[in-house]
């Protein structure tokens, strides 16, 4: 009946049998990621370091080379250019010096007499070192708290080796999207703490729904082994986690090509999150379950009977 | 397989609800002037509307360390009033530090000092030295105290500058957060909150003039500045009269034709001018505004309720002193410490840009559903629109704040919601498999897939509840947006495709599904 049908309901993908495979490719860029962390660094914004952020438009496309030279001459801290959309306008970002203190009225003065009066300024951020430092500190502890929650969501709703499982794979999509603003020197602001936790969030959603799959399984077939299991559950929802992911990612592509330039730093940061947080789930957190064995039979908490809508 | 006839009045009740409290928001502005007052378009931030958005920070220490300063001024008075004798009496890092000259007096001196201040710690040694510091309790309620009228203060100010619709609000523990719709230049808004604008008036030394040439500074005395670099003062620490006692202050001119302010003390102001000027005839009296000097006129005759200030002033300057003077001064120094401005036309631009994306998300993601799910599809579709017009309608009644990220996440739950969807029709072509009926299988698909669908959205509502805790002004327009939208995802999703199976099948009674 339906003119599309990416996953035929009989896919039989053996996916414990290359665990090897993707267990080696996810442990190679978590560690890549996290020793990127710490020696390459995150190129942090203007959130999280502080300092200014001024996009600008002319009637003229912008010389990048002559504005360098004018506002290096200003011997403010490192300055940054980036076209923005077309070549009309133009990102500035200035970093803070350290000595510097809140002289900000001065610092944009300055920009805009060296800029001269035909500059239209569309957007004049400043953030101060106190400011960044709490942003900082409240991105942290946001994504610690959503992982917590996360686990004890789990843990509360199945086994905690479900927990333990999922939660590692939850960690895993966490660096690996760390590990994407490491590689491409992508821009790390307030932002990145939203395509973090939205990582996350949709990551254990595609976990939940695999693992309920697990235990409804568990019961049904008593006698399966633990391998034959897995493999038969990612199967049944390989369909939906493919659906799913797709208008998702349809969504979040039509936000990066259409939506402007703020809300596309929002979105590919997301597009990363969601393909690794789909990968993780079918690749990573299913089979983690393996090595955890969550008990089986009896002493299994029974499932609590959902009641069906009133009729 | 059944639905309430009461139930499928509500799902249609709550539809239509929907739609009209999202129509205004198609209306031009001038339509909506003739809706009635509960029908509003969406408040939208200032990333899409234009604005400035200034983040403040009370400087507690500062004003806690002017608080000391009173406390020498009052310990001063009342040690002189009751002839005990003392040197030394000033402030040192946290505290009054004091010695008491007469040892026999320490007892006295303690219980006049403990009269004065009922909120600090009083120390006195044998040899007559002590201190004085304010207890933890103290420095927490005087802290509070001072927090809430630096808003108070803040709110004054921009209220006497013009501005409507400003939105200000405490945010954290010593910051205040100033919203400005619509105005793009922030700097003169900045410079009003940038003065603590403590106002007193003080006598200026008949010599000042000579001690300045020496450069020294007598006891009791301190030299201030002037309105311009060249100028200064040696101005008494003793203050006469404050800005507590001003009831009015507006900018107008002096006799001849400079621009001027004109102030009027309250009963009590006036009272106590009139001494002042009576006594000090011929001297000159200075206004000090917190460290400058802004006028130092000679008194010529006695004045009591209505004075002037004149100076080099210009008009705007006239009008910004006397805002300043009118509103009072802040209880603390006020540090502008995060500033961001988005003008007019890219808030426009932001909007057009996020219609677009959504209206696309939308567009792709019900063909999509479509080709893969044909009519049960266009069931989902139909969830999807009534999805984002319930969204749209409850974010417009409840004036929850829409952002650029906020609109973000109305293209993402679009994607997000129909997974419900996926996880029910992928249900049901089990349960077909499986060799059920058409009806029976839509049944179970929709009562197997709940609990997954539960879960799943309880998940995805912990990351989005986080993000609106900890995150900041834009990102929580993130959070609002796609929480909402997973919360109405259930309604639309599930219980609306539902109805819409239900009334179907009742209908076409099928024998095979189109799914």
């Amino acid at each position: 009946m339906a003119l599309l049908t990416p996953v035929p309901y009989d896919t039989k993908i053996d996916f414990i049998r290359q665990r090897f495979i993707s267990m080696g490719v996810s442990l190679f860029i978590s560690i890549a990621s996290i020793v990127g962390l710490f020696t390459i660094g995150l190129n942090y914004g203007v959130d999280f370091k502080g300092g200014y952020l001024l996009e600008v438009r002319s009637e003229k496309p912008f010389d990048l080379s002559l504005l360098r030279g004018k506002l290096d001459a200003l011997g403010f801290g490192e300055v940054k250019l980036q076209e923005a959309g077309s070549p009309n306008d133009v990102m500035i970002r200035i970093e803070k010096k350290e000595d510097e203190n809140s002289t900000q009225n001065v610092t944009i003065q300055k920009v805009k007499e060296a800029l001269g009066e035909d500059v239209q300024y569309r957007r004049i951020e400043t953030v101060g070192p106190k400011v960044s430092e709490a942003l900082k500190r409240n991105g942290i502890l946001a994504v610690v708290c959503a992982l917590l929650a996360m686990l004890v969501y789990i843990w509360f709703r199945y086994e905690w080796q479900f927990g333990i499982s999922g939660i590692i794979a939850l960690i895993h999509d966490c660096i690996t999207v760390i590990g994407f603003y490491v590689f491409t020197g992508f821009e790390f602001n307030e932002s990145a703490v939203v395509a973090i936790l939205m990582t996350a969030g949709y990551s254990i959603n595609d976990t939940v729904v695999i693992y309920d799959r697990i235990r409804e399984n568990m019961r049904k077939f008593k006698k399966t082994s633990l391998i034959d299991l897995i493999n038969r559950s990612v199967n049944d929802t390989l369909s939906r986690t493919v659906l799913t992911s797709s208008t998702t990612l349809i969504a979040l592509f039509s936000l990066y090509f259409f939506g402007g330039k703020v809300i596309e730093d929002l979105a590919l940061p997301m597009i990363v999150g969601i393909g690794t947080g789909t990968y993780s789930s079918i690749f990573v957190s299913s089979v983690l379950l393996l090595y955890f064995k969550p008990p089986r039979g009896e002493d299994f908490t029974p499932e609590v009977e959902v009641v069906a809508p009133a009729r | 397989m059944q639905f309430a006839k009461w139930k499928a009045i509500l799902v249609l009740g709550i539809c239509f609800f929907g739609l009209l409290f999202a129509s205004p928001n198609l209306l031009s502005p001038e339509q909506r002037a003739h809706l009635p007052e509960w029908l509003r378009p969406l408040s939208l931030g200032l990333d899409l509307q234009g604005g400035s958005q200034l983040l403040l920070e009370v400087d507690v220490k500062a004003g806690l360390k002017d608080q000391l300063n009173t406390l020498v001024d009052s310990a001063r008075t009342a040690l002189r009033q009751e002839k005990i004798g003392y040197t030394d009496l000033t402030v040192k890092g946290d505290a009054v530090i004091f010695a008491i000259r007469d040892q026999s007096q320490i007892a006295d001196a303690r219980k006049i000092l403990e009269k004065e201040v009922s909120d600090a710690k009083i120390e006195i040694n044998a040899d007559g030295t002590g201190r004085m510091e304010f207890t933890d309790a103290a420095i927490n309620d005087r802290t509070r105290t001072m927090l809430q009228q630096s808003i108070e203060m803040v709110r004054r100010r921009i209220d006497e500058y013009g501005t409507t619709e400003a939105n200000i609000q405490q945010q954290g523990d010593a910051n205040i957060l100033v919203q400005l719709p619509g105005v793009s230049d922030p700097a003169r808004v900045r410079e009003l909150l940038g003065r603590t604008a403590k106002m007193t008036f003080r006598l200026v030394h008949p010599d000042s003039q000579q001690f300045l040439a020496q450069g020294k500074v007598p006891p009791g005395f301190e030299k201030l500045a002037g309105n311009s670099k060249a100028e200064a003062y040696i101005v008494s620490k003793q203050v006469l009269l404050g800005g507590e006692n001003l009831v009015n202050a507006s900018p107008g001119f002096d006799d001849f034709g400079n621009p001027a302010v004109h102030f009027k003390f309250d009963t009590f102001g006036g009272r106590k001018f009139g001494d002042i000027t009576l006594k000090n005839k011929g001297r000159q009296l200075a206004i000090v505004l917190d460290t400058q000097v802004i006028s130092a006129p000679v008194i010529n005759s006695q004045i009591t309720t209505n004075g002037i200030i004149t100076g080099k002033f210009d008009v705007k300057e006239t009008t910004d002193l006397s805002i300043l003077m009118r509103a009072g001064a802040l209880p603390a120094p006020l540090h502008v410490i995060e500033e961001r401005t988005v003008g007019p036309d890219l808030g426009a631009d932001s909007i057009e840009a996020g219609k677009r994306a959504t209206f696309l998300s939308v567009v792709f993601v019900a063909v999509f559903m479509l080709l893969i799910y044909s009519f049960f599809g266009v069931m989902a579709d139909i969830a999807v629109i009534f999805n984002i017009i319930l969204l749209i309608a409850f974010m417009s009644i409840t004036q929850a704040t829409l952002t650029l990220p906020g609109i973000a996440g109305i293209a993402l739950t679009i994607g997000m919601a129909v997974d419900a969807n996926v996880l029910i029709y992928e249900r049901i072509k089990e349960e077909l498999r499986n060799g059920h009926k058409a009806a029976s299988a839509v049944e179970a698909g929709y009562t197997r897939a709940m609990a997954t669908i539960i879960d799943s959205n309880v998940t995805t509502l912990i990351g989005s509840v986080l993000l609106y805790i900890f995150g900041t002004g834009l990102i929580r327009g993130f959070a609002v947006t796609t929480s909402i939208g997973i919360l109405i995802s259930m309604f639309t999703a599930i219980t609306l495709t539902r109805m819409i199976a239900v009334y179907w099948l009742r209908w076409r009674r099928p024998k095979e599904l189109p799914i």
